[in-house]
């Protein structure tokens, strides 16, 4: 059914539908409206879930692992602050091997205090072990989050997965959304190491220099397998719903002498720009990077490359500019743009290919390249 | 695409007018998204809300600049601010006013969804509510149907009184 809804509602609704036993989450803007709908629905008898209201992040993170390794499903949402709260607590549920899904509503961190849409959030939770996924439309949200279920709890998988959608931009803006007749797209779970009083056993105990880097190696042969979960999961949902996704969206890239790579909605604009682009004759395309973990494989060769970061490492550079330059060894051009959700428009990303220097980088707004 | 900004003061509804166009659009088969002003929202203070209506999916997240369209459901922010900032030549202007106003070089349309909203008693907490005849205008300047908006104003609210004031609007609008 076709309906008006913001991101924030549409990623409450897909949880609504994957039922999880138990959701924990603290508030935070701008992902707050997930955890009050969510909450009204619990209220409401609308869902049966169990909502636990704690008092922080961790805490609910914390929360979920305890009802994860019980062996139901588990959600939480949370944004920027939030998230760097948690950040203790996500390495320990992605080590459990624990399946738990989450919003997270990509923010700038403070100072200054900032609310608006920015990735470096999500980014230094990169080496935790969680599956990432940024979405760029409220239907790709809702849809992202009826396939994180099932990818986190295949059992080729159990690893959590985080699907991230642009503070404001995509959690407050409406947009048509289709919701779905769920049937059995995602299958009951089935956690093999759940608590079993029958079968009591140790959990988190101490693990010695002999065997900590086979528990670090299983989580990479997971991720590593989770690509095949993740073609298969996508592949059925585009079957049985008519809409396809993948580890990257190429708009026109195949002709294409110039790319535009960026996350999020700053991907979706960057699609105007190659139509204004390619009127002026240039053969720009747009790949908008959709898993961020597993990363995916990129085929660069012969083009140009301009990466735009909503993001920064200091000292070193755009952090998905990186990624691809280490993965690829190509050379690129990196723009840092739309930082604390400064506004970036489809003109601006069409100047970035425009004027690009292949080897620097550009700091939008700064004017200086570096 | 058709570009609107919604000019109004917090608490007033102009976030849910360009949801409810929004859901409009939808009924009449197109593409819409619809946005307050990405920030912190006060109550009173003047505040825009942007919609997007276009025949295919809708790819731009950046700010309206240039709208086609300005809606001003109070004109009491004209005092501060520029309504017409940014508005394509030709543009169209809709006021929520009993006195009709003129802009060079755009067509601007009014009428009193205020008195309207009083005339059929649609008053919330002492305010009258202007988000839902405000469609009823829009539709007889043919930025959706008015079947559409009806259609709308139902799906979000059972009051019908809703429903009377938009088509009061219609009416005086097309008269």
């Amino acid at each position: 059914m076709k309906k008006i809804a913001t991101g924030n509602k549409a990623v409450a609704e897909a949880v609504k539908q994957a039922n999880p036993g138990v959701v924990a989450a603290y508030p935070i803007t701008p992902q707050t409206e997930i955890v009050e709908q969510i909450a009204e629905f619990v209220s409401g008898g609308l869902m049966p879930s169990r909502y636990i209201a704690v008092e922080s992040e961790h805490s609910a993170m914390a929360a979920c692992i305890g009802a994860s390794i019980t062996g139901v499903r588990t959600f939480t949402a949370t944004s920027s602050h939030g998230l760097l709260y948690m950040h203790e607590m996500t390495n320990w549920a992605a080590g459990a091997r624990l399946p738990i899904v989450m919003a997270n509503v990509n923010r700038s961190l403070g100072p200054g205090w900032n609310i608006w849409a920015e990735h470096t959030d999500a980014l230094q939770e990169r080496d935790t072990g969680w599956l990432q996924v940024y979405v760029s439309t409220v239907q790709e949200a809702y849809d992202a989050i009826l396939m994180a279920f099932r990818i986190a709890e295949n059992n080729n998988v159990l690893l959590p997965v985080m699907v991230n959608l642009d503070g404001f931009l995509l959690s407050h803006i409406m947009q048509p959304v289709d919701t779905v007749e769920l049937g059995d797209f995602i299958p009951a779970i089935h956690l093999p190491h759940a608590i079993d009083p029958k079968h009591p056993a140790g959990y988190g105990t101490l693990t010695g220099p002999d065997q900590q880097f086979k528990f670090r190696w299983d989580i990479e042969r997971s991720m590593r397998d989770s690509v095949k979960v993740i073609e298969e999961t996508e592949k059925d949902f585009a079957k049985r719903f008519n809409r396809k996704y993948g580890f990257t969206e190429d708009y026109l890239c195949e002709d294409a002498d110039v790319i535009v790579i960026a996350l999020g909605t700053l991907g979706k604009e960057a699609e105007v720009a190659v139509d204004i682009l390619r009127k002026e004759g240039i053969k720009a395309g747009s790949m908008r990077i959709r898993w961020l973990r597993p990363f995916p494989k990129l085929n660069l060769k012969g083009k140009d490359v301009v990466v735009i970061d909503r993001d920064y490492s200091f000292g070193f550079g755009g952090i998905v500019a990186s990624e691809i330059k280490a993965k690829t060894g190509i050379s690129l051009y990196s723009v840092i743009a739309g930082i604390g959700g400064q506004e970036v428009t489809y003109d601006d990303i069409a100047g970035f290919v425009r004027t690009r220097r292949i080897g620097e980088e550009l700091w939008f707004g700064v004017n200086a390249h570096v | 695409m058709f570009e609107i900004r919604i000019h109004s003061r917090g608490g007033q509804g102009g976030v849910t007018a360009a949801r409810l166009l929004a859901m409009a659009a939808l009924h009449d088969g197109k593409y819409a998204t619809a946005c307050p002003f990405y920030g912190a929202e006060r109550r009173g203070a003047p505040i825009v809300s942007f919609v997007r209506i276009d025949d295919k999916p809708i790819k731009v997240y950046s700010q309206i600049r240039q709208p086609d369209m300005v809606v001003v459901l109070d004109t009491s922010v004209m005092d501060t601010v520029d309504v017409l900032h940014g508005l394509k030549k030709g543009g169209r202007i809709f006021i929520n006013s009993a006195g009709k106003r003129e802009f060079t070089g755009f067509e601007c349309r009014n009428v009193d969804l205020t008195g309207i909203a009083l005339r059929e008693n649609l008053v919330v907490s002492g305010s009258p509510i202007l988000n839902t005849p405000v469609l009823g205008a829009l539709a007889s300047m043919g930025i959706i149907t008015a079947e559409s908006g009806k259609k709308a104003i139902r799906e979000m609210f059972s009051d019908e009184r809703n429903v009377k004031a938009a088509d009061a609007a219609y009416k005086e609008m097309s008269a």
